[in-house]
């Protein structure tokens, strides 16, 4: 056994493990953090396979952005996950032979010849992952890589849309349009008698 | 890179619809509300000025573009040409229902205009990865479009339901496309197809991602067993958004199906043969008897779109051009179909009212013949009953099965097209019979939309009488891509 290969069962136990504590740990906090070290075993794994970019982008994407975002929210959430929890075991019976299914059909596809590699493909030296997958990115897959920025797009005007309102009780105010008020839009002189006199009103006698 | 310049130009309708959608939501910033009429109409010139470039660009040879990830065949023309007109029709249909309800924005016209983008990307996708961002795109829009109306409560919580399955669909035809290319080493539709026929053997690994697939497409057309999000999403979204999910798509779910079934896994047609065969029964069963019992118009029309999508996989079950043709023909008279059924709705709709039970139909024919009179041609074509074109529809449909030997299949099938004629004609019952139900309010919508509606609704009928000028183009389009 190789070298390699030792430093592949260690970082893929630890990537299963992490990855079923993040579905049954009871604090949603551990299981972010679960999650976390799930993706850095994930980057370990492609590194072992030369895929350094996927790696890299892996730990600066989902661990670096998403899962902070996320982090933020689970705790600046108050979630009682005990109360969302409720009734989670009663999907046993159904969720464990669905789960046996596909562990059966993963089997009988993984048990298959032509799925195992005949020969582990050796790259060259100065071979650089990143280097190639820019060359390709920029020239083969212009027109999904386009297509992306598109679909970016429409996500970023549609998060607006939905969540962008004035509200009626907002406080914010606008200075152009404190800049722009006239004497006449605030203060209304009406003319009147400077002074009015009281009438004279006779007591009321009483009966 | 050389021949970039010639590339660019196969595009040029895929970049007029997206430039023009950019400038619409820039420009939409200084206008101001009364004025938006100007975003409407420029919306309508952008599909206009597609269909002159669209049409301009067409030649019958093939056109591929960007290391042939981008074809574009004389389908993809006849397609997108439809869809143009599809929409162009969606936009005058609900523009009141969007005034009248505080919904009539620029970015309405800007998400529509860029979910049509991404349809028109889906059918002229010639790698698997084109027609997954193709998709993609369409599908956020149509998931933010359903949630667009945000104080409207069944709206969001039926833009949540089409999001999650929508995301899970996604997902399942996105890992059947790598199993799929893992084992082909392709994302080319015509190099898959190559690259099975070479190696000849079938190994399971292939025929899962198969399954995958095929459950995307299915997701997306709404057939049984993956109709679950279609009654929720269709009931719950404003009308005009359900009139978009249930019209216009269906056509790219087409293309998408053609490329990636018939041109890339044509060599494993036995195997989604039989998947076809399963789903178009099940949907057409399910959908028709689910029909019957609906009070709610909106879900009702779900429930009868999960039994055309039935007919539509009769046509890919019988697995050769005839069948491909047929389905075609049924999914393009279905979209006008469907299209005008929701406009009713909407022209009967006004500020404050939904006319989204079947209840309201009561007595229509007292109240404004004229409307009781479409709507009876849009109910009778959706029945196929023969003047209309839906019953030619039916009719290629099933006979391509048919001739194909599916023959109890198309027993069954016709069995339910009668037990599905029943709900479509207890609206007209309903309108013809019935005493009217409410105080006479007249009807607010502008004169354009109920003129145009009224030519669309008499085109079902004309159609229905001369049906050989569509049938021609569906034929013909199919058959010189397929060679």
């Amino acid at each position: 056994m190789m070298f390699t290969d030792v430093v592949f069962y260690v970082l893929a136990a630890i990537l299963l493990l992490s990855g079923l504590r993040v579905i049954t740990t009871r604090n949603p906090v551990h299981a972010a953090l679960f999650l976390v070290l799930a993706f850095f075993t994930a980057a370990g794994i492609w590194l072992l396979l030369q895929a350094e970019f996927l790696a890299i982008a892996l730990i600066l994407v989902y661990v670096g952005a998403v899962m902070v975002l996320f982090l933020f929210v689970v705790m600046m959430l108050d979630i009682n996950i005990d109360k969302l929890r409720e009734g989670f075991w009663e999907y046993l019976p159904m969720a464990g032979t669905i789960g046996l299914l596909m562990i059966v059909e993963m089997g009988m596809v993984l048990a298959e010849k032509n799925l195992r590699p005949s020969q582990a493909v050796t790259l060259p030296p100065n071979y650089s992952n990143t280097a190639e997958l820019g060359k390709v990115l920029y020239t083969d897959y212009l027109l999904p890589f386009e297509l992306a920025s598109v679909v970016l797009l429409v996500a970023m005007i549609a998060a607006i849309v939905l969540t962008l309102r004035d509200r009626k009780d907002s406080k914010s105010m606008n200075p152009a349009d404190q800049v722009k008020v006239k004497r006449n839009d605030r203060l209304r002189i009406i003319s009147m008698p400077a002074e009015v006199e009281p009438e004279h009103v006779a007591p009321e006698e009483e009966k | 890179m050389d021949n970039m310049q010639f590339d660019l130009l196969t595009l040029l309708p895929e970049m007029v619809v997206l430039a023009m959608a950019m400038f619409i939501l820039l420009l939409d910033l200084f206008i101001l509300p009364q004025n938006r009429f100007i975003i409407y109409g420029l919306s309508q010139f952008t599909l206009f000025a597609a269909a002159f470039f669209t049409f301009k660009t067409h030649t019958p040879a093939v056109g591929f573009a960007f290391n042939h990830m981008f074809i574009d065949d004389t389908l993809a023309d006849v397609i997108k040409l439809m869809m143009y007109l599809g929409t162009s029709l969606i936009f005058v249909y609900t523009r009141k229902y969007l005034q009248d309800r505080n919904l009539y924005r620029g970015e309405f016209y800007a998400m529509v205009l860029f979910g049509l983008l991404g349809m028109m990307i889906m059918v002229s996708g010639h790698s698997m990865l084109t027609i997954y961002m193709g998709l993609e795109l369409l599908s956020l829009c149509l998931y933010s479009l359903v949630a667009f109306d945000r104080d409207n409560k069944q709206a969001s919580e039926a833009a949540m339901k089409y999001f999650v399955l929508g995301a899970l669909a996604s997902g399942m035809l996105l890992y059947g496309m790598s199993m799929l290319y893992g084992m082909t080493g392709s994302l080319d539709v015509a190099d898959i197809a190559n690259s099975i026929m070479q190696h000849q053997g079938k190994s399971p690994v292939m025929i899962m991602g198969l399954v995958f697939v095929v459950a995307g497409i299915a997701f997306k057309f709404g057939a049984v067993p993956f109709q679950m999000w279609v009654p929720d999403v269709y009931q719950g979204a404003p009308t005009p958004m359900t009139l978009i999910i249930g019209s216009v798509p269906k056509l790219a779910a087409y293309a998408m199906t053609v490329r990636l079934l018939v041109q890339g896994l044509h060599p494993l047609a036995q195997d989604w043969q039989d998947m076809m065969l399963l789903m178009a029964v099940l949907s057409i069963v399910i959908g028709n008897f689910s029909a019957i019992v609906q009070t709610n118009l909106k879900r009702m029309l779900a429930y009868s779109t999960i039994s055309h999508v039935g007919f539509i996989m009769f046509g890919f079950m019988s697995a050769n051009a005839n069948g491909f043709a047929s389905s075609f023909f049924y999914i393009s008279t279905y979209v006008l179909m469907s299209i005008a059924g929701f406009g009713i709705i909407l022209l009967l709709s006004r500020q404050g009212f939904e006319a989204e039970q079947i209840d309201d139909l009561k007595g229509l024919n007292q109240k404004n013949p004229w409307i009781a009179f479409l709507m009876l041609i849009i109910m009778f074509s959706m029945a196929g009953i023969p003047p209309t074109v839906g019953f030619y529809a039916k009719f290629t449909v099933l006979q391509a099965a048919w001739q194909a030997g599916f023959t109890w299949a198309v027993v069954s099938a016709v069995l339910m097209a009668v037990i599905g004629a029943f709900y479509y004609l207890n609206i007209v019952r309903k309108m013809y019979f019935d005493a009217p139900v409410g105080s006479q309010v007249a009807i607010t919508a502008p004169m354009d939309m109920r003129f145009i509606l009224s030519v669309h609704a008499l085109g079902l009928l004309g159609l229905g009488l001369f049906p050989e000028s569509l049938l021609g183009v569906c034929g013909r389009s199919l058959l010189m891509s397929l060679q």
